[in-house]
């Protein structure tokens, strides 16, 4: 059985100032297994972070459903971690208390709290920071504290929005890795949105491309490049492959979308 | 030379900071001192000072001071304590804000010095009276700029909140009101610097202590130098506890700055 339904999900924003109503995504149908690592990639503008964000319950879909464990998503919740792109850490709390604030909204008393969170401040590479201010970290080292804090929830499923989509091209790259790492040691279902071709592929057990807005599902490409993977991997032949019928995709849906906004 | 933006020496700072008093002082000199006005309409610094060292050595002028900063602390207190919980409930839930901003922005635009007359018919010319000048001039305005700034609470962070399991109820105690609490306390120390001056509003009528009374006390005397003189208290006191906010501010919020 799927770990993630999404059926018919749709997305009609309202007209501004009596315009007409903008449709932003089209109809789509996605099954993600168990402990699968999707990345959905698509040009700006597709309509991917709004799957997203109506899969984690910011936004409801206009139409269709979504199905976690066979119960409908009608809003947000610990069930559902959620990496935004923006640093969105509490800046009045420190490494460690941003790390336990789910926790503590859900009770968990002191002593358990503070292990659960001494674990991830260690799986994310960050010991010896415990208790700075997020004001004085950096852009990496603040995704590290936000993925360690939606995973310190321990949830069913873990939604990254464009989250190494402001960090410079080396500190991507070595998020990419901490985040795999992560992954394939502790095995969790993942949906990754990104623009970035190689990021999609190098993450994904299975690429989910998206057209043009309105968004819709136009391919679906398995990934299956052997595990542990490694930075090198980016420069192998098959990953090439991958990376050049892919950007043949987002060339033609990147082109429809200037020809629209140029029309 | 002057370069747009460019930041200043720390040193040049202080320097540039003190010059301007330094001339401000000395042309109050000149044209006092210089005999270009009426000593009757104008006292020069160093009769100033003297008129201040007697009235508070003789005339326990320090009394009226200690009632002025109580009325003024007392008053502002009041006011943030019922406007900061009503701000923040505006700001955090739309339908009360649909309630009681219209009223509150239109409240805002009474001015405190005309509620004098009524206050005084209500509260007498006690001290009750006028804390409740001071309230009446603050607690609108603090509840309006306390609505505003919690309405724009970062959505992202309340978004994130929401993912991580928090109730709405958390939401409002655990990220609205700590993500807003600098800009709150903010709020309050520029609401602090208004109330000064309706204290001293409040305390030229139907007063007989603090340092509004001794101003319009020594007006029928023609005693500038000490009007002036409590003017310059007034500033003083309004600058020290400025310092002093901003230091609290400081210590209680040191993720704000870092």
């Amino acid at each position: 059985m799927s770990k993630l339904l999404i059926e018919g999900v749709s997305r009609i924003f309202a007209g501004v100032g009596g315009g007409q109503p903008v449709r932003a995504l089209q109809p789509v149908d996605l099954a993600v297994a168990a402990n699968d690592f999707i990345t959905i990639l698509g040009p700006s503008g597709c309509g991917k972070s709004t799957l997203l964000r109506i899969v984690a319950g910011l936004e409801a879909p206009s139409t269709g459903r979504v199905l976690l464990d066979g119960k409908a998503v009608t809003r947000p919740g610990p069930d559902r971690g959620m990496v935004f792109q923006s640093y969105t850490l509490f800046p009045w709390l420190t490494v460690a208390e941003n790390i336990g604030f789910g926790l503590r909204e859900q009770g968990k008393p002191e002593r358990e709290r503070n292990e659960i969170v001494a674990s991830y401040v260690d799986l994310v590479g960050l010991k010896g920071f415990e208790n700075h201010w997020p004001k004085q970290l950096s852009g990496g080292m603040q995704q590290r504290t936000a993925i360690a804090r939606a995973l310190a929830n321990d949830p069913e499923i873990l939604l990254l929005d464009e989250p190494f989509g402001a960090l410079d091209n080396q500190t991507r790259g070595l998020m990419q890795e901490l985040l795999l790492g992560i992954w394939e040691r502790r095995k969790k279902t993942v949906l990754f949105v990104t623009h970035d071709i190689e990021e999609a592929i190098f993450m994904a057990s299975r690429v989910i491309v998206m057209s043009a807005r309105p968004g819709r599902i136009k391919s679906d490409v398995p990934v299956d490049l052997p595990h542990p993977r490694h930075y090198t991997l980016k420069t192998s032949p098959e990953f090439s492959a991958l990376k050049a019928q892919l950007t043949e995709d987002i060339r033609i849906e990147a082109m429809r979308t200037a020809q629209t906004q140029s029309a | 030379m002057l370069r747009p933006l460019h930041p200043v020496q720390p040193g040049t700072r202080t320097v540039l900071g003190i010059a301007f008093f330094v001339l401000f002082v000395g042309f109050w000199a000149w044209i006092t001192l210089g005999g270009h006005v009426n000593r009757i309409f104008l006292a020069d610094p160093l009769s100033m000072l003297k008129d201040g060292w007697r009235l508070l050595v003789e005339d326990r002028f320090w009394l009226d001071i200690l009632i002025t900063i109580w009325r003024v602390f007392g008053g502002f207190v009041l006011a943030s304590i019922v406007a900061v919980p009503i701000g923040i409930a505006m700001g955090a839930w739309k339908p009360v804000e649909a309630f009681l901003e219209p009223f509150v922005s239109f409240a805002r635009y009474l001015p405190a010095s005309a509620f004098i007359p009524l206050l005084i018919l209500w509260a007498g010319i006690g001290e009750f009276e006028k804390l409740l000048v001071i309230f009446v001039g603050s607690v609108f305005q603090i509840i309006l700029i306390v609505a505003v700034k919690v309405g724009a609470t970062r959505r992202d962070l309340v978004e994130a909140a929401y993912t991580l399991g928090a109730t709405d109820n958390g939401i409002v105690k655990r990220v609205i009101m700590p993500a807003n609490a600098p800009e709150i306390a903010e709020t309050l120390r520029l609401v602090l610097g208004w109330a000064w001056t309706y204290v001293i509003v409040a305390e030229l009528i139907g007063s007989s202590s603090g340092i509004g009374y001794m101003i319009i006390n020594s007006q029928s005397r023609l005693a500038t130098g000490q009007i002036i003189f409590g003017i310059i208290v007034i500033g003083l006191i309004g600058l020290l506890s400025d310092f002093a906010f901003k230091a609290l501010n400081r210590w209680l919020f040191p993720w704000s700055l870092a």
